[in-house]
């Protein structure tokens, strides 16, 4: 029992010691100002983040918007394949979860922004994509096999299409497997860094174009914090505390809602 | 997957007419024609030849292992998605043959339904959109049709007075037996011809089964049903007809016996369904 209480706590030093370290430092910097300008240039006071929180839910959000169908498609076949395709595929999403991340960022520069000519934040969002296609594949996979067979068996015996199995009993059913697939994806996509800085780039300026450079929280965390003025610091820090809160949000609340599905099954 | 059967359906087609007595001996609805299926290459059922009469319980008896689950998938063509399996001879539904090619797989299983061991709505469906679901399935969207359709599919399951005030709750609140008869209740709303039933009380309490049972007695007047049991009462009880399988000496299952209810357990012409009936093995 003492030991479990000293195991409990070590385990947690990690966490609590990243996360109070962080609110140490980024909870000063936060003002209503630092979430609703954009940077200002150099030397004048003030400014903030908004354009790369902006920029973050864009690149996510268009990232997130191609991979999830696609994945949940690829994971949804998988699941219900017993071919060597499938397994196959399953495979291949293992070795790709394990790519670095810097490679998928030369990897996009190398096939979006050369071709483009110009770093943009399609192309960042084509590496976070990359990132999220395989670790959504393997967890919809998983979501689609906690359903039970004879529940495909029992609509097709009803004169059910493979199509409407699908889209009215392995989608509903698998549906808060699936939610904590897409959450854990998004939370993991939003904190990378390294397919942005070859990409996506990082800007001082508000921007919405996905052809154009863009600002992104991990970008601002990275192109401030290694800047040797305090001012620049700052802005990292404070950067640092709202991703860090929003990815602690995202997988808390995936992890709650497999845990509740967990104990339904 | 599924091999081209040896026999054309054309020349089973005209059959003799019924003949007329006092009890009007009723039509074949089903044909089995040497039936064989099996797995990878290992035979499961050999050779089973019989007929399923309409609007009549068949009962499918045997030990554990015989076939029984495997010879009634092939009924319906659930064989289709077991990339290992591969059934032989043929089947004939009011004389066509669902191997043939005629009949497209999905039509057939709207019209052969399925009855499972287990109980199995489909949990992210309430108890109504559980019973129309086959509809849906099949392309009806009209709400007067669906509504209808629903309240006498669970009038005819007998679940109708205990469900008609919370059709939108999940249908996990429901007890085992309810669930199994909103499973009847999804089956009978598309209308089948055919519904084949995988020992559909197993899973179920004393209590419940009796209630499947007397189900099956009302329901057996308005569609053709073919149930597997290996509970020797139930059979007796329910059952018009019985067919007894058997596992050969090289473990695949076999026909060994199939006549009227009471002639199986009454006077069987086979030692092996007597001494199956009597309960000296199995
Ligand atoms: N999907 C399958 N793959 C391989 N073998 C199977 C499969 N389904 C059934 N079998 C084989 O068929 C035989 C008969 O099984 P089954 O039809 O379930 O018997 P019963 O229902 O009479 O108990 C078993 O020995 C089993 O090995
Ligand atoms: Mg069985």
């Amino acid at each position: 029992m003492v030991l479990c209480v000293i195991c409990v706590a070590l385990a947690l030093i990690p966490l609590v010691g990243v996360v109070g370290y962080t609110i140490v430092r980024g909870a000063p910097v936060w003002s209503a100002d630092f979430f609703t300008h954009a940077p200002t240039p150099e030397g004048i006071p003030g400014g903030g983040i908004l354009n790369s929180i902006v920029g973050s839910l864009i690149i996510d959000g268009m990232a997130a918007a191609a991979s999830i169908p696609l994945a949940l498609a690829i994971g949804l076949y998988v699941s219900q394949s017993h071919s060597k395709i499938a397994a196959g595929i399953r495979f291949a999403a293992d070795v790709m979860a394990g790519i670095p991340s810097i490679v998928v960022g030369i990897f996009a520069y190398g096939i979006i922004v050369n071709t483009m000519h110009h770093f943009s934040a399609i192309a960042g969002a084509f590496g976070i994509a990359v990132i999220m296609v395989p670790i959504l594949v393997r967890a919809s996979d998983g979501a689609f096999r906690t359903v039970p067979g004879d529940l495909g068996e029992a609509a097709l015996a009803l004169g059910a299409k493979r199509a409407s199995i699908a889209r009215r009993v392995l989608i509903p059913t698998a549906a808060s497997g699936l939610f904590t697939a897409i959450l854990l994806a998004v939370a993991r996509g939003a904190g990378e860094s390294a397919p942005l800085l070859f990409t996506a780039i990082g800007s001082q300026y508000f921007t919405a174009s996905p052809m154009q450079p863009m600002a992104a929280m991990p970008l601002t965390i990275y192109l401030n914090g290694i800047q040797a003025y305090p001012t620049l610091q700052r802005i990292a820090w404070g950067t640092g505390l709202l991703l860090l809160l929003f990815i602690l949000i995202l997988s808390v609340a995936g992890r709650t809602a497999s845990a509740r599905l967990g104990r339904r099954a | 997957m599924v091999d081209q059967p040896e026999v054309a359906s054309a020349t089973l087609d005209a059959l003799p007419p019924a003949a007329a007595s006092s009890e009007p001996e009723p039509e074949s609805i089903l044909m089995l024609r040497k039936v064989s299926v099996s797995f990878s290459g290992k035979l499961a059922v050999r050779d089973v030849t019989f007929d399923v009469p309409e609007k009549r319980v068949t009962a499918l008896i045997g030990p554990s292992g015989s076939g029984k689950t495997t010879l009634l998938r092939a009924l319906n063509r659930l064989h289709d998605t077991v990339s290992s399996a591969r059934v032989t001879g043929s089947v004939l539904l009011n004389g066509t043959d669902i191997y043939g090619g005629a009949l497209h797989p999905t039509l057939l299983r709207s019209r052969v339904g399925m009855v499972f061991q287990r109980p199995n709505p489909f949990p992210a469906m309430s108890i109504y959109d559980n019973v129309v679901s086959g509809l849906r399935f099949n392309g009806v969207r009209k709400k007067s049709l669906l509504d209808e359709a629903a309240e006498s599919a669970l009038i005819a399951a007998a679940l109708w007075e205990s469900v008609r005030n919370r059709m939108t709750a999940r249908a996990g609140v429901l007890s085992g037996g309810e669930q199994q008869r909103l499973c009847i209740a999804r089956s009978l709303a598309v209308e089948p011809e055919v519904l084949l039933m995988d020992e559909p009380t197993s899973a179920l309490d004393p209590q419940a089964t009796r209630r499947i049972e007397e189900l099956i007695d009302e329901l057996s007047d308005r569609v053709t049903m073919v149930i597997v049991t290996h509970n020797m009462q139930q059979a007796s009880r329910v059952s018009h007809r019985c067919a007894f399988m058997l596992m050969g000496d090289d473990r695949a299952g076999e026909l060994i016996e199939v006549g009227p209810t009471d002639q199986i357990f009454g006077s069987p012409t086979d030692q092996r369904t007597s001494d199956y009936v009597q309960g000296r093995f199995g």
